[in-house]
């Protein structure tokens, strides 16, 4: 069960303390068309690179806001995870990247005929941001529209 | 922080026209930061899909997540329990 009994104290009164960030108001964008020729883009925040792609930034102060293009050729298995967290257990996602980023997943999907395409490129982030100012201000909305200019239709978002 | 994150990214993907759903392994931060979609999932934190190595138990979850955004039902911010099987 997913709860913040996991964390230690320091981090579950961090928490508690902690003022998230109420999305107001809540855009809504309902689905155009059929899954089945819906184009999908996965988002994930565990901080997963490619090899040779430039780390995320530990040293950050309140979290690395900045995206890694990561292709859908990629060889699952090489993907490097990068998360800075110490809360969680980091070993399952490393034995299988799917756990955190699905690409074998929506590719079976894809192939099923369950979702139209898979996007040529996914986005992965830092999920450990604790000031998302300029996550939501400077980042996110250039890599949204790298997704918009790819013709994606729906993207599915994991965190860890 | 994750559950945060994503959700946040989640809406400006939909304020520039993409449909988005995200997992969430905190169902009280999706209550407080209202995602447009969010699937609530019973899993610890570093196992968003429930199993590694388990492909019909990810795409169990990736299904019950698609689902959510075919249906026309929902309004935002919509948030549903992952009943695992």
């Amino acid at each position: 069960m997913g709860d913040t009994s996991e964390f230690s104290l320091t981090v579950r009164l961090f928490l508690k303390g902690y003022s998230w960030r109420k999305i107001d108001p809540v855009p809504w964008t309902p689905l155009k068309k059929p899954l089945s020729q819906c184009r999908l883009a996965l988002v994930s925040s565990a901080g997963f690179v490619v090899p040779g792609q430039q780390p995320f930034d530990e040293s950050f102060k309140g979290g690395d806001p900045s995206f890694r293009e990561i292709p859908a050729n990629c060889q699952t298995k090489t993907l490097l995870e990068t998360h800075r967290s110490e809360s969680f257990d980091h070993t399952g996602m490393q034995q299988d990247p799917n756990l955190a980023f699905p690409i074998d997943r929506i590719c079976e999907l894809a192939t099923a005929g369950r979702i139209g395409s898979v996007n040529h490129r996914h986005l992965s982030c830092m999920g450990s941001i604790t000031a998302p100012g300029r996550l939501i201000v400077n980042t996110a909305p250039p890599a949204a529209k790298l997704l918009v200019e790819d013709g994606v239709d729906v993207a599915l978002l994991v965190p860890v | 922080m994750c559950n945060q994150t994503v959700c946040l990214v989640a809406a400006e993907l939909e304020r520039q026209g993409i449909s988005t759903v995200v997992i969430q392994l905190l169902r009280n931060v999706a209550e407080k930061v209202h995602p447009p979609r969010a699937l609530f999932v019973p899993f610890k934190h570093g196992y968003p899909l429930d199993a590694p190595g388990d492909p019909a138990r990810q795409a169990a979850v990736i299904e019950a997540a698609l689902k959510m955004l075919e249906d026309p039902a929902l309004t935002a911010p919509a948030l549903r329990d992952y009943l695992a099987k």
